[in-house]
């Protein structure tokens, strides 16, 4: 169930950030709601979800925007593990601390993207900094206001607090 | 004990996945020759989800821009039925023109060069990555469409094919950072290599130090890539800046709003000369 989860969020996601994208134009969307939807689901399911959900965003990203297959999948990967494994580690529940896991999150994600396309001589990236930063706000906007509308979901409090009794019973266990 | 197994689980499959992943990148940065299966699939896959998701956003705009978005109609059909007017006029003295035109080209044999065959297309969805600026269009391999074919709309060049699956293509926007096409300075006649930027502009690099190019010089495809036939608009000169040294930065504003693009052209079988007169237009 949880695996369908994350493959349907991962489905809307490339979705709406191609409508998104035909409809601002030129393809200069500064949000990615791939991104958004793998840091989410692996705070909402965990490492192992995170890292899975990456491998598949990042793929379908690479192969449907013609680029070397492996680099988004790559670089979405690492994001979802550990933004997973920091979701197990800490509570991380409040607005602050979420935007900060999302701007971070982009910015690893544009560093290991970025790196990984310059060492292997694929793309230029002039003036990658302003637009990293940028998009590492908007995805910090947009992911607060995802979990915002989650945590407004019924019963998803309740869910919350019996995930981390869980955890900690786990730990202590 | 049962924490820490699946701890190393965790890890194995992380390690795992990410040699999966450097292996996937390793076969295809050293041999990068048709479209790989994974690739194709997950294209037609998911261009099928795109194109109905698209089938219903445009559904609810066209709700929007004919019941809900009608203000001031008559006074715009008024305006709109002065222009068309004005247009009738225009045409009939084009008419003329293309006539005279016709002749001269028949008299000079040009028809031999008029050799491109183009097939339209509609653009069903855009970019699913901000790294990259690409366009899904409902045209594939079972089209004809195949990759490195040149993407043209009216006002100049869109951009190539990089990916065919059966029945949808990505198209690769000449603005992207990854993007190039030999071009030449129309006015000067002057050759260079003009490079997406990844901001909505492009840079035309590597033209002769003497050239003398203006901001408004036309700046066209020369033809010598491989992909984009001679004499198609890439854009205007924006604007000269200082590069590092002595070097100049020439920046081009593309002919295309990649924005109001909806549907395009593609070229199959590109070759040097302007297009044939009955391209197939879309639907």
């Amino acid at each position: 169930m949880t695996a369908l989860r994350v493959v349907a969020a991962i489905v809307v996601a490339l979705i709406l950030q191609s409508v998104v994208a035909r409809l601002v134009g030129n393809g200069q969307v500064p949000v990615d709601l791939v991104l958004v939807s793998v840091v989410s689901t692996a705070l909402l399911y965990g490492r192992v979800a995170g890292l899975l959900g990456g491998s598949l965003a990042g793929l379908a990203q690479d192969a449907l925007s013609g680029g070397v297959l492996g680099i988004g999948g790559l670089a979405n990967s690492v994001v979802g593990f550990f933004t997973g494994m920091i979701g197990t580690q800490f509570i991380v529940t409040q607005a602050v601390p979420r935007f900060l896991l999302y701007t971070g999150a982009t910015a690893v994600h544009a560093g290991i993207y970025i790196g990984l396309s310059v060492l292997l001589g694929l793309r230029r990236f002039d003036r990658a900094f302003v637009e990293v930063t940028i998009q590492a706000l908007a995805n910090g906007v947009v992911g607060v206001l995802v979990f915002e509308i989650i945590d407004a979901l019924p019963g998803t409090r309740q869910r919350w607090r019996a995930r981390r009794e869980r955890r900690r019973k786990i730990r202590f266990h | 004990m049962v924490l820490s197994d699946t701890r190393h689980r965790t890890r194995h499959l992380f390690v795992a996945v990410m040699v999966g992943h450097i292996l996937l990148i390793s076969t295809q940065v050293n041999s990068r020759s048709g479209v790989p299966l994974l690739q194709a699939v997950l294209v037609t896959g998911l261009a099928e989800t795109q194109r109905a998701a698209w089938a219903v956003v445009g559904g609810v705009r066209s709700v929007w821009d004919n019941y809900v978005a009608l203000r001031q109609v008559h006074a715009d059909n008024q305006r709109l039925q002065r222009e068309l007017d004005a247009v009738r006029v225009q045409l009939q003295r084009e008419r003329a023109a293309a006539g005279t035109s016709d002749q001269f080209r028949q008299l000079l044999d040009l028809r031999a060069r008029l050799s491109w065959k183009t097939t339209g297309a509609e653009v069903i969805a855009g970019s699913v990555t901000p790294q990259f600026q690409s366009i899904m269009i409902d045209k594939g391999a079972d089209d004809g469409v195949r990759r490195d074919m040149a993407v043209i709309a009216p006002a100049g060049v869109v951009g190539r094919v990089v990916v065919a699956s059966r029945r949808a293509s990505s198209v690769q926007l000449i603005v992207d950072r990854a993007a190039s096409a030999s071009a030449l300075v129309e006015r000067l006649r002057v050759q260079g290599i003009v490079l997406g930027h990844g901001d909505g502009t492009l840079r035309l690099e590597y033209l002769p130090v003497i050239a003398n190019v203006q901001a408004g010089d036309l700046v066209v495809t020369a033809g010598l890539d491989g992909v984009y036939p001679k004499g198609l608009v890439l854009g205007h000169v924006d604007r000269i800046e200082r590069g590092s040294g002595s070097s100049r930065v020439v920046i081009i504003k593309p002919a295309i709003a990649f924005g109001n693009l909806e549907s395009v052209l593609i070229v199959l079988n590109a070759a040097s000369g302007p297009p044939q007169a009955e391209d197939q237009v879309p639907k």
